[in-house]
């Protein structure tokens, strides 16, 4: 059998799928992530364009049109479409400028915490032994610490804002990304291209940096996006409980918090802020728990 | 196995005593303690005053070492709110906090557990969809937020329960849901990818082979081996509850460990909330041991970690 004849009688060969042809095929099958994609991508575009779609300015008080109804009640009017709060504000403005408070809290803590939390994984994973120890020693302790009871002491101390919730959230939940980075690093450090890096004479930043880290990136990814779902109810939790971002800032925690006194009679002022903040926090963990799914198929319980 | 107890129990034990470093550095290095007691209307003299009166002038290491020297013994000081000591207080308030917290895991469990084990069972039907549903919109909603619409529905629409307080069993009904609901899922996913590991085990294939019932297989045989995990678990989980209950506490305004911490720190009132966090955090981690070791019991492997 001559070589040309086996080519020949070979089937022919598809052009290879490109891989990120193949991820967004599989993304696009995950009902999960779409759909969560779709929330998460609605509400960004309503927090970047806040002040274009925000009927009224979140800040403007109109002592005449307190505690509006919404527009589907009877007393409602389309002037307010989700009425008015307790010092007239218009609430549909307000939950606009919310989302910005909102999201910049969930990004700018998972950032903080990501850095602090990544560093510790990775330097555990790859180091091992004292190290290793001294790091799992550090996060055992960070777990015994009850949270909001910790940020709640300190914010009271240091003075509520949006500055010290970001820090302080920051600073409390890196837990995660270091519990999942080291293990995936313990995993990959004996792998043939670190060592091949190694016998290269590749420094160890370069390794940790280059080599290491973007084999790290999908799994930071989804401990980011469920960390971020964390940071978001907690910042709402302080604030609710005034300790969190200050009046008048438009945060949903703060306006379950106002609208806490009115609940009684009014119950839309809670139910509205309430139904929001879950909502945002259902779109991120669903694609959190979409891209664990979509990057790592074979692990899928 | 005896001396992975006793070496957990020692990191244990020195992750109280760094608990204890963390609560007391945290307040008194992130303002000052003086002037946030004397409150924003003193003098600087009256700062002053304060400084000496508390002992803050004091240098650091010193204070530390007094405050940790008598936490050993259970002394936490005196409240500088109040009259009484600050283990008055919170042996006042303890049991509300470790009854709202218990009845929620309790809810948590008897829930969590028939749940895991359906939609192991059927895996794939609208039960085990159902109950993915039920997880993730749980794991959305805030809680503060949840034990509202709680009261909103059940008692102001409904009328069926109390809406604040903590002097009847009723009172701890709705509290107990709005901790438990948080606890739930992952108790749930626990328990149906235990079940599912051990429904597809070879001693499973055999049970059923043997011709027993099939209840009798889930119950007897794979439950019970899938169950040891979720408890463990579930007592982590409960170290959770009584940390995350001052928001409930806040909401329902029960006189608990929770809402004792949350009014200290809005009164300054330092000795208390050092303590609270303190005794939160032994909790937690007496919780975790009891957790490691359910867990070690079962796989010797994890004994060498």
């Amino acid at each position: 059998m001559s070589s040309t004849h086996l080519i020949m009688s070979a089937p022919l060969p598809l052009p290879p799928i490109p891989a990120w042809r193949r991820g967004l095929r599989r993304s696009l099958g995950h009902r999960g992530l779409v759909l969560g994609s779709v929330i998460l991508g609605l509400i960004a575009l309503a927090a970047l364009f806040a002040p274009w779609l925000a009927p009224h300015d979140p800040y403007a008080q109109e002592v005449t049109q307190r505690m509006i109804p919404p527009a589907w009640y009877a007393k409602g009017s389309w002037e307010h479409l989700l009425g008015t709060d307790k010092l007239g504000r218009d609430y549909l403005s307000r939950l606009l400028y919310g989302a910005r408070v909102s999201l910049f809290i969930g990004l700018a803590t998972a950032l903080i915490s990501g850095l602090i939390g990544t560093t510790m994984g990775v330097l555990a994973g790859y180091y091992g032994g004292r190290v290793d120890a001294v790091v799992s020693y550090i996060i055992t302790t960070r777990l015994a610490l009850p949270v909001v009871l910790v940020a709640l002491a300190t914010a009271a101390l240091v003075g509520g804002s949006l500055k010290v919730v970001i820090v302080l959230l920051g600073l409390l939940l890196w837990d995660r990304f270091a519990i999942v980075t080291r293990s995936a690093t313990q995993q990959l450090r004996d792998a043939e291209f670190i060592a091949a890096a190694k016998a290269l004479g590749a420094s160890t930043p370069y390794i940790l940096l280059r080599e290491l880290l973007p084999n790290l990136m999908s799994a930071l990814t989804v401990v980011a996006t469920l960390e971020m779902a964390h940071a978001i109810l907690l910042e709402a939790t302080l604030s609710f409980l005034g300790l969190g971002v200050q009046p008048p800032t438009p945060s949903w925690g703060l306006m379950v918090a106002e609208g806490k006194a009115y609940m009684f009679f009014q119950p839309w002022v809670i139910v509205i802020p309430g139904v929001v903040l879950a909502v945002l926090v259902l779109g991120i963990n669903l694609v959190g728990d979409g891209l664990r799914d979509v990057t790592a198929p074979d692990g899928r319980n | 196995m005896l001396t992975y107890i006793v070496r957990r129990l020692l990191v244990g034990l020195s992750v109280m005593l760094t608990v204890a470093v963390v609560s007391f550095m945290l307040l008194h290095l992130s303002g000052d303690l003086a002037t946030a007691i004397a409150g924003p209307e003193s003098t600087a003299a009256d700062v002053e005053k304060v400084r000496v009166q508390y002992g803050l002038d004091r240098p650091i290491t010193l204070q530390f070492a007094d405050w940790l020297g008598a936490a050993l013994q259970l002394d936490f000081g005196r409240s500088f709110y109040f009259q009484n000591t600050v283990m008055e207080l919170i042996g006042e308030r303890l049991p509300v906090t470790l009854k709202l917290g218990g009845v929620a895991l309790l809810l948590a469990v008897v829930v969590a557990i028939p749940l895991g084990v359906l939609a192991a069972i059927y895996r794939d039907s609208w039960v085990d969809r159902l109950s993915l549903l039920v997880a993730v919109v749980g794991q959305a909603m805030p809680n503060f937020w949840f034990a509202l619409t709680l009261i909103l529905v059940f008692s102001v629409g409904l009328k069926w329960l109390p809406v604040a307080g903590n002097t009847s069993w009723q009172h701890f009904v709705l509290p107990a849901i709005a901790l438990g609901y948080y606890a739930m899922p992952s108790l749930m996913r626990l328990t149906r990818a235990g079940m599912l590991d051990v429904l597809g085990s070879d001693y499973i294939r055999t049970a059923r082979a043997k011709g027993l019932s099939p209840a009798r297989v889930v119950f007897k045989h794979a439950l019970r081996n899938a169950i040891i995990p979720v408890m463990a678990l579930a007592a982590v989980e409960l170290g959770f509850m009584l940390g995350g209950s001052v928001v409930i506490e806040s909401v329902y305004s029960m006189q608990g460990l929770g809402q004792l911490a949350w009014d200290s720190i809005s009164r300054n009132d330092y000795p208390v909330v050092q303590a609270v966090v303190l005794i939160i955090a032994v909790f937690y981690i007496g919780l975790t041991f009891v957790a490691d070791v359910l867990n070690a019991a079962l796989d010797p492997r994890m004994r060498t970690r």
